[in-house]
């Protein structure tokens, strides 16, 4: 008999160790979103911004600093309305073909949709995001100068069209996923009363499937909100209120990423900018509270 | 489901024959409206289509994607030296050696740090994590992580690890931002890997008097492997391609000259010095896409293309190595 | 017939002793009766020796089986008064039994009736479910095995138990009998090997797996797979083994088979066997309890149980009125 460790220090030892991978996870997290906080709430405790015209100011400028205050033009209403209207658009997009082409692949061709439409759209997921920014740069902006007439094509148009291409296969595999968990039951005893294939996946098969396909649009509007190099090489970059579709803006993530690097740390403007990752943060987080009403709901409503 | 098939075809078929039965349904105090039985058949075939319709066109838009990056990208990625070459004047002119060599290191460091953390994390939340708050905690912590934007990411990477620890533009920085975007994917993975192996396999090892470490160590973790290898390979091509969490943190320029044969760990052209400034392909792409000169444009469809090869490969991998794993296990 | 001692003469939930009376099954009966009110007038141990005493003057095979084993026939393993809880439900209620070295025991009952869960918490897997909580003591080697203290993974190899599902491990045949050994310390090529070759001989494996000890344990056909698991289990050298529905899965042979081989193994140890299948139980055992909605209804021997059930429910059971 050789020596072994006694079972109950070995479970502690394990406990311990995969205990420890949990911790550190947890705790980066929780520093995370305890710095992004400080730092972002900072612009308005220490730096003095107002807060209330940080959110409803329409002009954004750091590179102006007002003399009298010696604060820049912080309204980021057109970066939220920008971000905003990208991702409801781009939503709006993808809602309709993420949801047919799901049914296509599991009520209309299961097999066909198993071998061959699945892989497909999972490729789609590996695809890095700035070769969908550079797909769009060249083919949907080009496209979008040729048919709106506008000097550049850039604006939020095309910016929603290359993030619906992008949650496209987010939305369609999770409610791929939510379609096949309704069980053949519900679908048999509908058909058997003599519901046509589409009755039966209108009536049954969605409505039992509508909490995990909310969830699922949920998750794509959360990607689509936080994406941020293929909007930034599309969408033109002005820091303006959008006057329409076509007209160059710029959202919260695209402004990070070009001004993030070029102001010194500890400046109004760093702090400023960190508000934006804040609200960034925020609003990833609610997106995470409603996914989980709607499955505490979809759990009530199942009894 | 093909049973479904079957049934919806005799359902149509009773429909069809309710048309014939009216009279003696409408006996028995049922009406059968016949239109309203061809108004649905109708809209049956008419959706049937419209469907179908979307999924072709949803399938065109991924084939030709890719196709369009490999045919624009083909002709620079076969051109001699572009795989081989350093990139000269900024990025505009000559080969992306250097950007493919820390594109693959970015992502061995990322794997070596996230691949054990989050298997630890996924032992311990599937088969240790004690009900209550704590692990609540823990594992909201994780979707949380999972649905942050990656440019947050990257703000904190820059932050604690560039600003705080002193790292700078590195790619040490880099690989650990990129192994917080890592981590909740790699979690979700293994957890599902661990929960799919049967229960009985876990019972069976307790029944005979081992730990639950032995167990996962022993039984579960190799049960779970082509599974986990899967996922793995998966998220590998994910990284490989990010962006948006490295613009800070491992910085966008690779030095110019990189020796792969010095083992000086703190010089800074040392291939191997993770304290070095480094360049992803995607990042890559990202710096020079508006730069309007022709051979810069070649320079960045062949990285487009080389992104793409890349991630299809690591796609092909995935499955090829967990179909070999899942096939050696059973065969065995 | 006298020496057919097997409780130690005391009532366990009135207290009434019975003074040497061959009491047979009295104790555990009278343990279980449900209108027992704690006198000794109601707990009817009295009529349950005579009973016992009426069974034994038929006679029976297996009841004379049963005698002939009597006077080794030690208790190994014991509870008294196990109540289980998943949560707030209360999923067992009050269970006193006793096991006997060389004797297979029985647990029947409709399902859901908590037999499953009374098996799994001889060896404390219950444990290992989250919210499940075990009380009332649990009697093995001297000692109550209910406890924080007590080491569950010594225990275990003590009490081992095979599942309704064959479950071999992802691994060749040998190591598939060779891992716990391993695991709890035994080293050395001889000594493995020679464990093999005994465990799988135990469980009647032997001639048929010996020249492809190197194979994948999944390469065995369902029946085999599952004497491969006894196998596993004989080779940690248990004092009992808990069988959890073990031919469930399999066909009608293979069931057989694990019969036969049951019969072999038992000698030098208690099983104790659930099962749904009422013919099985009355083919393999020495004793039955029936369980039913969380209550253990009736215990005794075999023949008396299926014979001369005593209990309503017992009897509308075997004939059939609900399953």
């Amino acid at each position: 008999m050789a020596k072994q460790m006694p079972k109950r220090s070995l479970e502690k030892v394990g406990f311990g160790v995969t205990g420890a991978c949990v911790a550190l996870v947890t705790l980066l997290v929780l520093a995370l979103i305890v710095m992004v906080a400080q730092k972002g709430l900072s612009t308005f405790f220490k730096d003095g911004v107002d807060l209330v015209g940080f959110f409803t100011g329409t002009e954004w400028s750091l590179a102006h600093v007002d003399e009298a205050t010696g604060l820049p033009k912080t309204g980021a209403l057109p970066l939220i309305v920008t971000s905003f209207a990208v991702t409801l658009l781009s939503t709006a997009i993808a809602l309709p073909i993420a949801i047919g082409s799901a049914i296509f692949a599991v009520e209309i061709a299961p097999k066909f949709g198993k071998k061959v439409f699945q892989p497909l759209i999972e490729l789609l997921v590996g695809i890095p995001s700035v070769v969908f920014g550079l797909i769009g740069f060249h083919v949907v902006v080009a496209a979008c100068k040729a048919i709106f007439g506008t000097q550049t094509g850039l604006g939020i148009l095309p910016g929603a069209i290359v993030l619906s291409v992008m949650i496209l296969p987010t939305v369609t595999t999770l409610s791929m996923d939510a379609l096949r968990a309704v069980p053949d039951g519900y679908r048999q005893g509908s058909l058997a009363l003599g519901y046509t294939r589409w009755q039966t996946i209108w009536h049954v098969v969605l409505k039992s499937a509508l909490p995990s396909l909310m969830t699922a649009v949920i998750l794509g509007m959360t990607r689509a909100f936080g994406e941020t190099l293929a909007v930034r090489m599309v969408i033109g970059g002005a820091e303006v209120m959008p006057a329409g579709l076509m007209s160059p803006a710029s959202t919260i993530t695209t402004t990070l990423t070009t001004s993030m690097a070029i102001y010194a740390d500890g400046s109004v403007q760093k702090d400023v900018l960190w508000s934006l990752g804040l609200l960034l943060m925020g609003m990833s987080l609610i997106f995470i509270m409603i996914i989980h009403l709607i499955g505490k709901k979809g759990a009530k409503s199942r009894g | 489901m093909a049973n479904t098939r079957q049934a919806s075809r005799q359902a149509a078929a009773a429909c069809a024959a309710g048309e014939g039965a009216q009279a003696s349904a409408s006996a028995s105090g049922l009406r059968v409206n016949t239109a309203h039985v061809v108004r649905a058949q109708r809209m049956d075939r008419l959706a049937t289509g419209v469907l179908t319709a979307i999924a072709v066109f949803v399938m065109l838009i991924v084939v030709s994607m890719v196709g369009y990056i490999l045919v624009e990208g083909a002709s620079t990625l076969f051109s001699p030296g572009f795989l081989t070459e350093p990139s000269r004047s900024n990025g505009t002119a000559g080969g992306v050696a250097y950007q493919l060599f820390d594109s693959f290191y970015l992502l061995v460091i990322t794997l070596l740090i996230s691949v054990p953390v989050s298997l630890g994390a996924a032992v311990f939340l599937t088969e240790y994590a004690p009900e209550g708050p704590v692990t609540r905690i823990a594992s909201t912590a994780i979707e949380t992580l999972s649905s942050l934007p990656s440019i947050v990411v990257g703000m904190f990477g820059f932050l604690v690890f560039s600003v705080n620890f002193g790292w700078k533009y590195s790619i040490i920085s880099g690989a650990v931002a990129l192994t917080m975007f890592n981590i909740p994917i790699l979690v979700r993975v293994i957890q599902q890997a661990l929960e799919d192996v049967p229960q009985h396999q876990r019972d069976a090892c307790l029944a005979m008097g081992l730990t639950r470490w032995e167990a996962t160590v022993h039984v579960l973790i190799p049960s779970a492997m082509p599974a986990i290898v899967t996922g793995v390979v998966l998220s590998a091509g994910r990284v490989f391609g990010e962006a948006a969490a490295l613009l800070f943190t491992s910085g966008m320029s690779s030095p110019v000259r990189l020796n792969f044969l010095s083992l000086d760990f703190s010089s800074p052209t040392c291939a191997w010095n993770i304290f070095r400034p480094g360049e992803s392909l995607a990042v890559h792409i990202y710096k020079i896409y508006g730069e309007g000169s022709p051979a810069a444009q070649h320079i960045v469809w062949g990285t487009a293309a080389l992104l793409m090869v890349c991630v299809l490969l690591f796609n092909i991998a995935s499955r090829v190595a967990g179909k070999a794993l899942a096939k050696r296990m059973t065969a065995e | 017939m006298s020496d057919v001692i097997l409780g130690d003469g005391e009532c366990e939930c009135c207290g009434h002793t019975n003074d040497g009376v061959e009491v047979g099954a009295a104790a555990a009966t009278c343990a279980a009766a449900p209108d027992c009110d704690g006198s000794p007038a109601g707990c009817g141990c009295d009529s349950a020796g005579v009973s016992v005493r009426e069974r034994v003057a038929a006679g029976s095979e297996l009841g004379r089986a049963a005698a002939a084993m009597a006077p080794t026939s030690e208790v190994v393993l014991e509870t008294r008064g196990v109540n289980v809880y998943y949560g707030d439900n209360h999923a067992l209620h009050d269970t006193s039994l006793a096991f006997h070295k060389g004797e297979i025991t029985a647990l029947i009952g409709p399902s859901g009736c908590g037999k499953s869960t009374f098996l799994r918490s001889l060896n404390l897997m219950n444990r290992e479910i989250r919210g499940c909580r075990v009380e009332g003591e649990i009697l093995y080697d001297g000692r109550n095995i209910n406890t924080r203290e007590e080491n569950l993974y010594e225990l275990r190899r003590s009490i081992g138990m095979v599942f309704q599902q064959p479950n071999p491990f992802h691994k060749t045949i040998y190591e598939n009998i060779v891992f716990a050994p391993k695991r709890h310390g035994l080293r050395g090529k001889d000594n493995l090997d020679a464990l093999v070759e005994e465990s799988l001989r135990g469980a009647a494996l032997w001639d048929e797996v010996k020249d492809k000890l190197h194979q994948s344990a999944f390469s065995l056909s369902g029946g085999q797979q599952q004497r491969l698991c006894i196998a596993r289990t004989l080779a940690m050298h248990p004092d009992v083994i808990l069988f959890d529905e073990p031919c469930s899965a399999l066909d009608p042979i293979s069931t057989l088979a694990i019969e036969d081989l049951m019969q072999n193994v038992v000698r030098d140890r208690a099983i104790v066997i659930v099962t749904h299948n009422m013919e099985q139980a009355s083919r393999v055992s020495n004793r039955t309890a029936f369980f039913y909605m969380g209550d253990m209804v009736e215990y005794g021997e075999t023949d008396q149980i299926f014979q001369r059930p005593r209990d309503k429910r017992l009897n509308d059971y075997l004939t059939g009125m609900f399953s």
